[in-house]
């Protein structure tokens, strides 16, 4: 009862809070607005877990998974380290390396590009994850086989983002780089790379949530007896739900830093770029 | 020169390039089953023979067909693809119109976007399963929420897309919200709710497949990929991705298709 009570009132206020800040155009109530909702959302959360008496097998309260983060502290790091630290970042750097490497081969033939770009686009557009079945056939149940998932995952997105990058720079500019005798690196160098950094960085950013999708999918058809998507799939089925959440947490927060690394890194290297140039 | 066979020209033009490519990729295919045995990489003609006798030898009904596996995908995907056209398109309204929600939601549903939601797949199939829900509702609930959030940033973009003299000038018309609702930012939107929808067929396909992975289902793409998977029948594996890949196919002919009978419906453009 002194629960309803509690998150009516607190709902009350915190909607009014977000309908007052959300008036105000200050850097600090555009931050504050979304706190407040999501810490909205996660007291209630725990107030309708504590009041209905939803089962711990249905629905664990927020503070049950917190206290799962830190009772498997061990388990969950192990896990982290084999499905990020040594498949999604080999695989990652290796897909999106080579996407981008292809994009400049097939860039000097418009022949290729009219070819491969369609083509692309459409493969990027199917449910590669299937692939992971038989990418476990071939390299077996350890990180290599999740890290060719993430491979084939992220090389099609960098391919066509990077493609259509080097097609960006404007003839005017590439006049310009011919008329100072500028030759096809130092042009690809100075004018087109940079022109094409933009649609680079978009492809770094989805590839960044592809791959984390890739690995943890992969371990679904086979793994080591550790790594988040193997604890996600046996926690699930043996009602864990708590290491579930927290291993979820774990590779939310994972994929959302990850994500945020790449866009500071965009706005300190495309600063120039109309996107950020604009102040307001 | 006709306009009919410029346009025939360029066909051939885009259509050329692409099916030299595809040539290739068969002949690299052959190449590299040659090389690293059939066993591990069957070559294209086996996958198309498995294939062929999975569709043509079983009746559709059969779970021997993949067709019927397809079937099952395909309601999935299509289902949660419904929810989250009809969700999406609704928190988006609501986004554009209340600031509230502009400044407390529209946040989270980016950073959801950076989330690797299908980690929670093989939950949500336990916690529906509990609640008694098993088969179409988790795998649609899936594939629902992996089509929902393009659909919803798309539409807050295209709400958003008209310019503020148009804004102005409905003004003038003394147009009531409603008003500007319909004959402005809706219209408007169609533009940006296209590419958005393409990105949500294809996470749709993709949510009920994985979906079908934790269910130990029965019948489905996912399903079989996994049948596949533990009795090391790489021909079967094959077969059902390139299944898997025209079903996506399909799906994103359709939505093509949709937009170009309404391009052509509002006179040429979107």
């Amino acid at each position: 009862m002194t629960i309803a009570l509690v998150s009516l009132l607190l709902t009350i206020a915190a909607l009014w809070a977000m309908a007052r800040l959300s008036r105000s155009d200050t850097r600090t109530a555009r931050l504050a607005t979304p706190a407040i909702f999501g810490l909205l959302l996660i007291w209630l959360w725990q107030a309708a877990v504590m009041g209905f008496h939803i089962p711990r097998i249905l629905l664990p309260a927020p503070t049950e998974v917190v206290s799962a983060l830190f009772s498997h502290t061990a388990m969950l790091r192990r896990d982290f380290v084999q499905t990020f630290v040594r498949s999604v970042i080999p695989g990652y750097v290796i897909g999106c390396g080579f996407g981008f490497l292809a994009a400049l081969a097939i860039d000097r033939s418009a022949f290729l590009k009219r070819g491969l770009l369609p083509l692309g686009g459409l493969i990027s557009a199917m449910p590669i994850v299937g692939v992971a079945p038989i990418a476990v056939m071939w390299f077996g149940f350890g990180w290599q086989s999740k890290a060719a998932v993430v491979v084939a995952m992220t090389i099609f997105p960098m391919l066509v983002n990077t493609t259509a990058g080097l097609a960006e720079s404007g003839a005017l500019e590439r006049d310009l780089m011919t008329s100072y005798a500028a030759g096809y690196w130092l042009t690809l160098l100075k004018l087109r790379l940079p022109a094409a950094l933009p649609h680079i960085f978009t492809a770094l950013k989805l590839n960044s949530t592809l791959a984390l999708i890739g690995a943890v999918v992969a371990e679904f058809f086979g793994s080591p007896v550790f790594g988040m998507g193997f604890r996600i799939s046996t926690a699930a089925a043996s009602l864990n739900l708590d290491v579930v959440w927290a291993t979820i947490t774990i590779a939310a927060l994972t994929g959302s830093l990850s994500f945020a690394l790449l866009a500071l890194a965009e706005r300190a290297v495309t600063f120039w770029h109309p996107s950020f140039r604009n102040p307001s | 020169m006709t306009r009919e066979q410029s346009g025939l020209r360029r066909a051939v033009d885009t259509a050329f390039p692409v099916f030299v490519v595809a040539v290739a990729a068969v002949v690299l295919w052959y190449a590299i089953s040659a090389i690293i045995g059939t066993a591990l990489l069957p070559r294209p003609d086996q996958v198309a023979a498995t294939l062929g006798t999975s569709v043509f030898g079983w009746p559709v009904t059969s779970p021997r067909n993949l067709l019927y596996h397809a079937g099952v995908t395909a309601e999935a995907a299509l289902v949660g693809l419904a929810f989250a056209i009809v969700l999406g398109v609704a928190i988006a309204v609501g986004i554009v119109h209340f600031r509230v929600l502009d400044r407390s939601l529209m946040p989270w549903v980016i950073a959801s976007q950076t989330i690797p939601i299908l980690a929670i797949a093989p939950m949500v199939v336990v916690v529906l399963g509990n609640l008694g829900l098993s088969g179409l509702p988790p795998k649609a609930a899936i594939s629902g929420y992996l089509a929902f959030f393009p659909i919803v940033v798309g539409m807050v973009t295209g709400l958003r897309a008209p310019d503020s003299i148009q804004f102005d000038l409905m003004r003038t018309y003394s147009a009531s919200g409603q008003q500007v609702f319909a004959k402005l930012r809706l219209p408007a939107s169609v533009a940006f709710l296209f590419p958005a929808l393409r990105v949500s067929v294809a996470l749709s396909v993709m949510g009920a497949i994985v979906a079908e992975l934790p269910t130990g289902a029965q019948a489905g793409l996912g399903a079989r990929l996994l049948a596949g998977s533990y009795y090391g029948q790489t021909l079967m594996i094959w077969a059902t991705l390139v299944m898997a890949a025209l079903l996506s196919a399909s799906l994103l002919g359709v939505t093509a298709l949709a937009e170009a009978g309404l391009r052509a419906w509002r006179g040429g453009r979107l």
